[in-house]
């Protein structure tokens, strides 16, 4: 026998079911009075620095089906590619950049949409620039553990060939699934859960 | 101790263990089967897109937003049903406490009732209770929250199946790779053996963390039970020299 190692393990998961939106965004819920404002409902403020755009987009099933119920987070860098949080440790992000943003899907048709500006690049462990990219984080009733996948840039063609997580990737035919297209309205990132053109995610 | 916990935590997490969690394609639970990836997850590494994450200061709550007994109730009314105080302590797997985190709760009625547009079950909605509270741990972790005890309440998964009683948690630590929701069940229901999205969990040990036992040291007396329910987000080494062992 040997000394017995007294970390503790972390708490399960579960689905974040379809009522998620009664705690996280009561006010989209129609619970109204309990909070001011749903958090997360902007990711930037007046007088942010860098390129704003608007991304937008669907969460589908297996069969092609857009999820009405589902719930994404984002969180990213800001024009300069610094984090607002405080483990932000190279300098302090723009302030009118929170980073993070909450967006329940429509409940009529599934789709989704949120304003913020395009983030600057942010240094990968090997030193290395990763390519702009917005991290999603995706929850809703038949998910078991939250879904965490990455939206990166059509227009960022050199920075994404470059990108270190990009480029070792192995099956790149899947690569494309993780980029969002530029449209009349801004970015496109439609997500498939499974499936053909299945979206890549990632054990972080 | 002190001097550590000054410094904004920047280390890389540990590798999530994916024993305790449920698979994705659980298809006792009939909703992940179109909802699950079917490839398998890119390990990504952690790096500095999930070593930070979104912090909240306490000066985004209002003074009832730990009472779901009266956060949504007309003025002098009160949510019906059992009174109790859920708390318990944030920490990470290394034990230690995760202060100023961000903990999010719902939940149905003591009737069983989500006040929710999609919801149809026939048990009443409570006009004085609305489903939602957020609380913010202090310093060593803690956190406590006032509510009614939920019911339980039949779903369509199976044509007789019904859920146990339980909270919904949403958790943020100080990175969003620590971002985290789970259901917390109560000691002594005689459903959560029966329930599929509770045995969406392969662990048995890992199930049992997550059934808050009644803690009578904590009830009110002639007021409200209590039940504790410690959470455990991952952990993060700590030192510039374990984070330059991982090339960080």
């Amino acid at each position: 026998m040997v000394q017995r190692l007294d970390d503790l393990k972390e708490t399960s998961s579960q689905t974040a079911g379809p009522y998620v939106h009664i705690g996280l965004t009561p006010n989209f819920a129609g619970i109204s009075g309990v909070y001011a404002e749903d958090l997360g409902k902007r990711v930037i403020e007046d007088g942010v620095k860098g390129e704003r755009i608007v991304v937008s987009g669907k969460v589908m099933d297996g069969t092609g089906t857009p999820l009405k119920d589902a719930l994404i987070e984002i969180w990213q860098a800001d024009a300069d590619g610094l984090y607002n949080s405080p483990s932000e440790t190279r300098g302090r992000a723009d302030p009118k950049c929170s980073g993070w943003g909450r967006i329940p899907v429509d409940m009529a048709d599934g789709s989704f949409s949120f304003e913020t500006i395009k983030p600057g690049r942010v240094p990968h462990p090997t030193g290395k620039d990763q390519a702009p990219h917005i991290t999603f984080w995706i929850v809703a009733r038949g998910i078991n553990i939250g879904l965490q996948t990455r939206m990166y840039f059509s227009d960022e063609e050199a920075a994404n060939k470059e990108d270190p997580i990009l480029s070792r990737i192995e099956h790149q035919n899947r690569v494309p699934t993780l980029i969002a297209e530029q449209d009349r309205a801004g970015y496109r990132f439609d997500i498939r859960i499974q499936g053909h053109k299945e979206t890549i995610f990632f054990d972080i | 101790m002190a001097a550590d916990d000054s410094r904004p935590e920047s280390g890389a997490f540990f590798a999530r263990d994916s024993t305790v969690h449920p698979p994705a394609l659980t298809p006792s639970y009939k909703t992940s089967v179109a909802r699950s990836p079917k490839h398998a997850k890119l390990s990504l590494g952690t790096t500095l897109s999930e070593m930070t994450g979104p912090v909240f200061g306490h000066d985004l709550l209002g003074d009832l937003d730990n009472d779901l007994i009266l956060n949504f109730a007309a003025p002098g009314e009160s949510a019906i049903g059992p009174r109790i105080v859920v708390h318990g302590r944030l920490l990470d797997e290394r034990r230690r406490p995760v202060p100023g985190a961000l903990i999010e709760v719902w939940q149905a009625n003591a009737g069983g009732r989500y006040r929710h547009r999609k919801e149809s079950y026939l048990a009443p909605l409570d006009p004085n209770f609305g489903g939602c509270g957020r609380v913010i741990t202090d310093d060593e972790g803690h956190y406590c929250f006032r509510t009614i005890q939920p019911g339980p309440y039949p779903w369509p998964n199976g044509p007789n199946e019904w859920r146990p009683a339980h909270i919904h948690f949403s958790i943020f630590g100080h990175g969003f790779a620590q971002r985290l929701i789970t259901q917390m069940y109560f000691e002594g229901d005689p459903l959560i053996p029966r329930c599929p999205i509770v045995r969406t969990i392969p662990d048995e040990a890992a199930i049992r963390r997550l059934i808050a036992p009644l803690d009578m040291n904590h009830t009110i007396p002639m007021d409200a039970r209590a039940y504790k329910f410690d959470i455990v987000l991952r952990g993060r080494r700590s030192t510039l020299f374990e984070n330059r062992l991982e090339g960080n």
